[in-house]
């Protein structure tokens, strides 16, 4: 017999307090530029031109309220699920098939990377099949208004995520069978969903085979995996100072982060500058990607947001040893970091059904390429038997 | 050529801007009993900024600093501030103290009445220097050249301040961090000048170049420092690759810098678990503000820049084999107990003419600050073979 328990779902608009607006207004008023070792350019990290521009239209510009309540036309919910208060969006599909899908972003993003193709699978243009999906869309545990609310959990800290977003679709919506997508860290925990419960993970897509997979034995890479890798390694070099920084002294840097909206939205354009499909201008509007650098400061989650990286390396849940058994479709992205891995690396950790080679788009896929995406889930999860 | 007499003064403006900022400090939270584990504790830094806020005296420590006589030279273009200090003895020898980052000129702050009167400390006028120490361009009041790949240039200037500037024509050297690389490139590409260098490390882009013969020292060596480097170089990396992308908030954010700059003082020194068993909260905050008052923290990134960029894999690659064994300026190198790293005698003689090789009993990587004395003596027993 299975115990029951009352979750206590509420109905949750966001709402960011006017001091926090004021204070931000301040802050942003008063901010002191760095002096810069060239005055323009993205050769030394974010240029400062581009960030001087950006920080002013923020300033002037910006409307959070208006953004506020673009978001708040997604019926939001929060309920507690073991030791966290989840905040999740929750849209039913129209047509007359309804898959159940949960979709898990990664950082620097947030809920937000699904804000555009939210509605491409609650109500898709094409209705041939009538095919639809009730599509969930949590913070992840440490990001944006999901809460702690007891000491964070050390140990394999994303499996036990795992375990409180699938408490989340089966216990609290009643799902008994769904499906998940998701890319950045959003793909790893997706795999560890589907390792851990094979018997209602239908199937997942993802955009990237998750960081773990580079820990597989180099000797036994082929040709074309090896180049892939050393691609990798040597992009790592140039562009992974942040992953290091954040697996070893999250904390250090959080200082910074947390104190000044400058440094908050430096550390984080320099990642969707160099991650997507450029340039920056043409893949995401300004106020796009202040709305999501809204999320982080307003709710003071990018210390545990970065935190997370350090707290899976000192206890994994992933190794290259892993392997997802249920059905897996990869859409990806040519800009995505590393590039396209070739299809026998992925092979190695995921059973792969589905395998789509997008001629654009970058890291955010979702944000970036909402169409393609949607319309490639669309077409994988259609073979998914139920 | 010649250099200008420089005073030290920060403006009011600064100083209550600074002070705003500490006052609304937004903590971020931490995660449970982690320490210093994840990075710089949560608690000491409120404990230090709250010092910070409300008993650390600029002014003094300003008026202290001042006691000093502080100068700047046009060199190359570029302003070079130093302090120089002449020992009343006659046949002092003069001495160039280079520092690194995250300190700075104050690096070397408790080291100069050891060196230049040594006979307050029992030892003889016989060891007398003349001591002069420069901030590295783009740190405190050095300025920094428009052209990339400047970290390259600075052993130049330093000989030039040394010979045209301060007209000695033959002077010792000693440095650690980036002030030991800026020392051995003096000591190579200005032999005629150099009577002998002191080192407290092994400047660590030799690794980038194994030898194909590494003795079983040296292969422990090497796999010491890549497992320090996992763990720790994170922050190298950053500002060797990503400059702006972290200066532009360590700009805007005092306890960010206090933040970012004080987990190495805790991390690399000798201090146990405990920042203040090696350093006063006081010199802590002056090194920080040093920082924060001339907004020096972009430019102070650019050694590791210049060493990731400008083509200076290429650099190290060629150059550092002609290096090989080619140096005759005497070496000596003296290791503080907990110093980041501790190579084999072989190892750095494959660079260098090792003189003298000491492992001190204390001290950490700013062993300069922690144990003066210690280093004091070293210097003076090293360099009494090329008086």
């Amino acid at each position: 017999m299975k115990t029951e328990i009352a979750y206590n779902i509420q109905p949750f608009t966001i709402s960011i307090p006017d001091a926090v607006l004021s204070d931000l207004q301040q802050r942003l008023s008063d901010t002191r530029w760095m002096t810069p070792i060239k005055t323009t350019g993205w050769d030394y990290g974010v240029d400062p031109e581009y960030l001087q521009e950006f920080i002013l239209y923020w300033k002037n510009t910006f409307d959070w309220r208006a953004q506020e309540k673009k978001l708040n036309r997604f019926k939001h919910f929060t309920v507690e699920v073991e030791d966290y208060s989840l905040h999740f969006i929750h849209e039913k599909g129209t047509g007359a098939v309804r898959i159940p899908i949960l979709l898990l972003h990664g950082w620097p993003d947030s809920f937000y990377r699904f804000n555009k193709i939210i509605p491409m699978l609650t109500d898709p243009v094409d209705h041939q099949r009538d095919i639809t999906f009730d599509v969930v869309v949590p913070s992840l545990p440490g990001f944006g208004f999901t809460k702690s609310l007891r000491e964070v959990n050390q140990q394999q800290p994303m499996r036990h995520s795992a375990s409180v977003l699938f408490n989340l679709m089966t216990e609290v919506l009643g799902y008994s069978q769904f499906v998940v997508a998701g890319g950045d860290g959003g793909s790893p925990l997706a795999q560890t969903l589907a390792i851990d419960h094979p018997e209602v993970l239908k199937a997942i897509y993802i955009t990237d085979p998750g960081w773990h997979v580079q820990g597989v034995d180099k000797s036994t890479l082929s040709k074309k995996e090896k180049k892939y890798a050393e691609k990798g390694q040597k992009e790592f070099m140039q562009q992974g100072a942040y992953a290091m920084i954040q697996s070893t002294r999250p904390q250090t840097l959080a200082y910074s982060l947390n104190d000044s909206p400058v440094a908050l939205a430096s550390w984080i354009l320099d990642r969707f500058y160099f991650w997507c499909d450029g340039p920056i201008e043409k893949s995401f509007t300004q106020d796009e990607l202040l709305t999501n650098i809204m999320i982080y400061w307003s709710t003071q989650t990018i210390a545990s947001s970065i935190r997370a990286y350090k707290m899976e390396t000192v206890s994994p849940t992933l190794t290259a040893k892993d392997y997802v058994k249920v059905p897996t479709g990869l859409g990806l992205f040519p800009k995505d970091i590393g590039g396209i891995p070739p299809r026998e690396f992925v092979e190695r950790t995921v059973n792969v059904q589905h395998w789509t080679e997008f001629e654009r788009g970058g890291h955010f896929t979702a944000w970036e390429e909402p169409e393609l995406m949607a319309a490639d889930m669309l077409k994988f999860f259609s073979t998914i038997k139920f | 050529m010649s250099a200008k007499q420089f005073q030290i003064n920060i403006p009011e403006s600064s100083m209550s801007d600074l002070q705003r900022r500490l006052k609304r400090t937004r903590w971020p939270d931490e995660l449970n009993n982690t320490d210093w584990e994840y990075g710089t504790n949560l608690s000491y830094l409120k404990e230090l900024t709250d010092y910070w806020q409300h008993e650390y005296d600029w002014r003094a420590q300003e008026r202290k600093l001042n006691e000093w006589p502080h100068y700047k030279a046009i060199i190359d273009e570029q302003e070079i501030h130093f302090i120089h200090i002449k020992s009343k003895s006659p046949n002092a020898l003069p001495i160039i103290l280079t520092h690194g980052w995250p300190d700075s000129f104050l690096r070397f702050e408790k080291l100069i009445p050891f060196l230049t009167t040594p006979e307050a400390f029992g030892g003889t006028t016989s060891d007398s220097f003349d001591v002069v120490i420069p901030s590295l361009p783009g740190f405190a009041f050095s300025t920094l050249a428009d052209s990339p790949g400047s970290f390259f240039n600075i052993h130049n200037l330093w000989a030039t301040l040394m010979s045209d500037v301060l007209g000695y024509d033959k002077f010792v050297a000693h440095g650690g961090d980036w002030g030991s690389t800026i020392t051995e490139h003096l000591a190579r590409s200005h032999s005629n000048h150099v009577l002998g260098i002191h080192l407290t490390d092994v400047p660590f882009l030799h690794t980038f170049q194994k030898p194909n013969d590494p003795s079983e020292s040296e292969k422990k060596y090497f796999e010491e420092i890549e497992q320090y480097q996992m763990k720790e170089n994170a922050y190298a990396m950053i500002q060797g690759t990503r400059p702006h992308t972290l200066a532009a908030g360590l700009s805007d954010s005092p306890v960010g810098l206090a933040a970012w700059i004080l987990e190495k003082f805790y991390t690399m020194s000798d201090c146990d678990g405990d920042v203040e068993n090696s350093f006063t909260k006081d010199e802590l905050l002056t090194n920080i503000s040093l920082y924060w008052y001339t907004q020096t923290v972009p430019s102070s990134f650019t050694p590791y820049y210049d060493i990731l960029h400008a083509n200076a894999f290429t650099w190290i690659g060629e150059k550092v084999k002609d290096w090989t064994g080619s140096s005759s300026v005497p070496a000596g190198f003296a290791f503080f107990a907990k110093e980041n790293s501790h190579p084999p005698r072989e190892w750095a003689a494959r660079f260098f003419n090792v003189q003298r090789w000491t492992t001190l009993p204390k001290g950490g990587h700013f062993g300069a600050l922690e144990e003066p004395k210690l280093l004091a003596n070293e210097l003076r027993e090293f360099f009494r073979r090329v008086r």
